[in-house]
């Protein structure tokens, strides 16, 4: 019997995976795709918010700051990449100034450290790209980016180093109360656990439903966003959103960690969990709505537009307890923004709940790190020819747009919770992540994967077991291959 | 710190000819740096026929085309490095690169000749809405898949995209039993050239939609369906006008790019339209020694040019080598004019032509019975009587050094002209 089960390796998952790996117990994390950190996780902002935005005393207020202020030590911990380069919420009259100062009176009454409230000429003087009809910003000096699937990988592949384990393809059926805790079905498999957590994100409510009456509601709201390329990454030094609307932050322009520009999101409510398509009408919105803040912002230079759901919950504050019909049951639901931020101080808080319940040993041998990480492109010359003499994988480039080594790719598909599909390489190493969108490395990746994995190339996948890249040999291949079989069957009669 | 008189960056047609032209003019000092497994660049993936025409004035195949140039290469004894990628270039002509077997390497070149090509526009690059499944490929992907590695890429197929290459894959995929269902062209003209138009569509009974694009991608996992819409003259679906398939892979033949990241790095000039470096007549960029041909400065129709073009590079390389290039003299400058989307070279220095230049351009439209005219500081000097002009064939002018000498002028510019206006 496992003492926890985590369901769910989104960012709230792992993150708590880490932590509880802290302690001595036997957990393990439940994942129904190919990969950790594959919705929500995978697909938002990338932001490390400061924390003006929630309501004071909600959960999302008290997790937002708490959870920025542990970015810095975590992602050094876990070679995560991570830059505190502040944010702009901009101004464009005297009724968006007031907006300002609400949010920075919030801000204050949250515990947000390092902000103020700055004029159009300071923000131009900054940033000068944005538009120069801008009157006046709130600084917070403490928002960031961050690469939100690397936290999560990296949180995994830790929490798996010390002791976690992890079930990929395993999409929970069921849960059935046992004697002592649960029993989860995931199609044929089960297991029993003394402990739930409940990080199911967009699924939150279905998994809780399993357990007890519904007590909340997941309603999905798609963003979609434009990544432009590394020539146009230093567009912007911050993170600039406008005024918040009803509909959340409204859409922001960022520079991601990687140093390419992001534009997005919109907001639209929806009732399918797997509606992650964009559409001309969304894409037409962030770009009309992101020109506003600064009109001359490139988009020629688009790489790619991507959608992701928010696990928007209809209580409006993150939910975070122990279910009063399911003891031992604790659902970590509703994680919408600031969630990301948020995570690692969730994840801190629901540890502690699993210690008041159950009393777990803290562990003396716990290894805060990875293993190390290698950027061959980030290394001196030195270091590039040391390595290569080391190990000349690392001598050969696999990626053209991003420089990216044979070295790193295998790296990536080794390491715990490792990469085991294109997409899974692609979030791990970038490869495909740059201007060809994979259109020279995809083969060769695939090439790697397969052989790394040992199976056949054409069953490597995209992302998903459905996702199949190549069908079959093509024929002139099968005629070879048959004729060399009859030569080689008539050599030896 | 290795050092070569002439380091060529690719080792596809434009630096196979381009090195083996500088050899013969008297450079021995080579070096070839080629990132793939094998010299001969993307046409070993082009495995259809149709090449070397003007060059061989035979049809080859793309790996035969390519062969014989290597071939030469090896008869020369020209140095090259495969599996080797360069990761930077500097003006001072200084090169760092990396393979498995030399591990870093720092090269000191006299002269550099750029050859790295294009790569192809991506789905992301015309922000198509819709799912991201599996079976989204560029044309040249999976020509790769198809003809080097030996795998399909689908059963029903789209394509978005009239280009040569995806014109070329639409035959090839329906040779390998695919059923190719429809050809989408957002322009009212196709990009590619007219004979694979004939050869791969029509002979196929492919349907090519011209004035169409894509407006959805559908599919979770793979893709399952995509829509066609007819566009208005601003290039805009027009509602109402959607076509659905239902397909397991979609093509996208959208476009080349010239490769210029390690160029720019260098601080050399681009061109704004071609995508590619500014160059003068003897094919070297903005910064001195460092020369450029094929792809990387303009995409091609037909790789006869592109060998063309890369002797040209080739040969001036090494006259740079040899301090027999001229910077002095008489310079003029090229100018596309109405109907001219650009002119290669952009500069010419009178003092290094030989007897006559070939100015490479693209026309934006497709033109019929036309007058190309030769304007030397606004006055015309030639015009040449024009059947049918295409923005998916490119055009060349030559004009002779005695025409340049003529006016000594300093704008030489190319228009197009409707008969008898």
């Amino acid at each position: 019997m496992y003492d926890v089960a985590i369901i769910g390796a989104g960012i709230s998952g792992t993150c708590i995976a880490r932590e509880l790996s802290k302690y001595n117990v036997k957990a393990v994390l439940i994942e129904k795709d190919t990969d950790v950190a594959n919705g929500t996780t995978k697909a938002n902002s990338a932001i490390v918010h400061a924390g003006y935005d929630a309501k004071p005393g909600t959960l999302k207020a008290k997790f937002n700051v708490l959870g920025n202020a542990m970015f810095d030590q975590l992602c050094e911990e876990l070679q995560v990449p991570f830059k505190r380069i502040g944010s702009f919420v901009v101004a464009f009259n005297e009724e968006e100034m007031k907006t300002l100062q609400e949010l920075y009176e919030k801000g204050l009454k949250n515990g947000v450290p390092d902000m103020e409230i700055i004029s159009g000429e300071q923000v131009l003087a900054m940033e000068p790209n944005l538009s120069p009809s801008i009157v006046g910003a709130l600084h917070a000096k403490t928002g960031g980016i961050v690469g939100p699937w690397e936290l999560a990988i990296a949180a995994a592949e830790n929490a798996v180093d010390n002791g976690v384990e992890i079930k990929l393809e395993s999409q929970v059926t069921n849960i059935e109360k046992i004697e002592g805790g649960y029993r989860i079905f995931m199609g044929a498999e089960q297991l029993d656990t003394k402990y739930v957590i409940n990080c199911a994100g967009l699924y939150a409510d279905e998994i809780h439903n399993m357990v007890a009456p519904p007590a909340f509601k997941i309603l999905p709201r798609r963003g979609q966003y434009n990544i432009f390329d590394k020539s146009v990454g230093n567009f912007v030094n911050k993170v600039v959103f406008p005024c918040p609307n009803e509909f959340g932050k409204g859409v922001l322009v960022a520079p991601t960690v990687h140093g390419n520009l992001l534009v997005g999101p919109d907001a639209e409510d929806l009732e399918d969990r797997t509606a992650l398509n964009t559409t001309a009408h969304g894409l037409g919105f962030i770009r009309d709505h992101s020109v506003r803040t600064a009109e001359k912002i490139p988009f020629n230079a688009i790489i790619t537009a991507f959608a992701g759901l928010r696990a928007r919950p209809d209580t409006g504050d993150f939910i975070i307890e122990e279910v009063q019909e399911a003891k031992g049951f604790i659902d970590v639901a509703g994680i919408e923004s600031p969630g990301l931020t948020a995570a690692p101080a969730i994840a801190v808080y629901v540890v502690e709940l699993l210690q008041q319940m159950a009393g777990f040993e803290k562990k003396d041998n716990f290894n805060p790190h990875r293993r190390e990480v290698v950027h061959f492109m980030d290394l001196t010359n030195e270091e590039k020819a040391a390595m290569i003499q080391k190990d000349p994988r690392y001598g050969r480039i696999i990626c053209r747009c991003e420089n990216i080594t044979e070295g790193e790719i295998v790296d990536v598909i080794k390491r715990s919770a490792g990469a085991r599909t294109v997409d899974g390489v692609k979030r791990r190493a970038r490869p495909g992540s740059g201007r060809c969108q994979g259109g020279f490395c995809g083969p060769r990746v695939m090439e790697i994967l397969a052989r790394e994995m040992n199976i056949e190339i054409v069953d490597v996948v995209k992302d998903s077991r459905a996702s199949y890249i190549l069908t079959e040999p093509t024929k002139q291949t099968a005629i070879t291959e048959e004729t060399m079989e009859s030569v080689a069957a008539s050599k030896e009669q | 710190m290795l050092k070569y008189d002439i380091v060529v960056i690719g080792g596809g047609p434009a630096g196979l000819a381009a090195a083996i032209e500088a050899k013969k003019n008297g450079v021995d000092n080579i070096l070839i740096l080629e990132r793939d497994r094998e010299l001969g660049g993307i046409l070993q993936q082009c495995i259809h026929n149709g090449f070397g025409l003007h060059i061989f004035k035979e049809e080859l195949t793309g790996p035969e085309y390519a062969q014989r140039f290597i071939e030469e290469l090896y008869d020369l004894g020209i140095d090259y490095k495969l599996d080797t990628m360069v990761l930077d270039i500097q003006a001072d002509r200084s090169i760092s690169a990396i393979n498995t077997t030399d591990g870093f390497m720092q090269i000191q070149a006299e002269a550099i000749i750029l050859s790295m090509g294009c790569r192809e526009r991506t789905r992301g690059a015309i922000n198509i809405p819709g799912t991201r499944p599996a079976g989204v490929y560029s044309a040249g992907t999976a020509q790769r898949f198809v003809n080097m590695e030996g795998y399909m890429v689908g059963k029903k197929v789209v394509i978005l995209g009239s280009g040569d290459i995806g014109l070329i894959m639409a035959r090839r995929l329906t040779l390998e039993g695919a059923e190719v269902k429809a050809v989408a062209e957002l322009m009212p003209y196709s990009g590619g050239l007219t004979r694979n138009i004939v050869q791969c569509l029509e002979d196929f009974n492919i349907p090519l939609y011209l004035s169409h694009t894509l407006t959805d991608i559908r599919g979770k996992d793979r893709v399952e369906g995509v829509t066609i819409a007819k566009v208005d003259e601003n290039r805009r679906p027009i509602p109402g006008t959607e076509m659905h398939y239902e397909c397991d892979t979609l093509l996208l033949s959208v476009g080349l790019i010239p490769e210029n990241e390690l160029s720019k790095n260098a601080g050399i000039q681009l061109d704004g339209i071609t995508g590619g470096p500014i160059v003068n007549e003897a094919m070297e960029t903005s910064v001195e020694g460092i020369f450029a041909c094929g792809n990387v400065v303009h995409v091609h129709d037909l790789v006869d040019w592109v060998t063309e073009e890369s002797r040209k590079a080739g040969k001036n390389a090494a006259r740079y080598v040899k301090k027999e290039l001229s910077k002095e003299g008489h310079m003029m400058k090229t100018q596309p004019g109405k109907g001219i989307r650009y002119i290669v070279p952009h500069t010419l220095r009178l003092n290094n032509l030989e007897d006559s230049v070939d100015l490479m351009m693209r026309v934006d439209d497709i033109y019929h019975d036309v007058k190309m005219i030769v304007s030397i500081d606004g006055e015309q000097v030639k015009t040449m009587k024009k059947r049918h002009l295409a923005p998916g064939e490119m055009e060349s002018v030559k004009v002779s050094l005695k025409e340049l000498l003529d006016r000594k002028g300093t704008v030489i510019s190319i228009a197009i002209e409707k008969e008898g206006a």
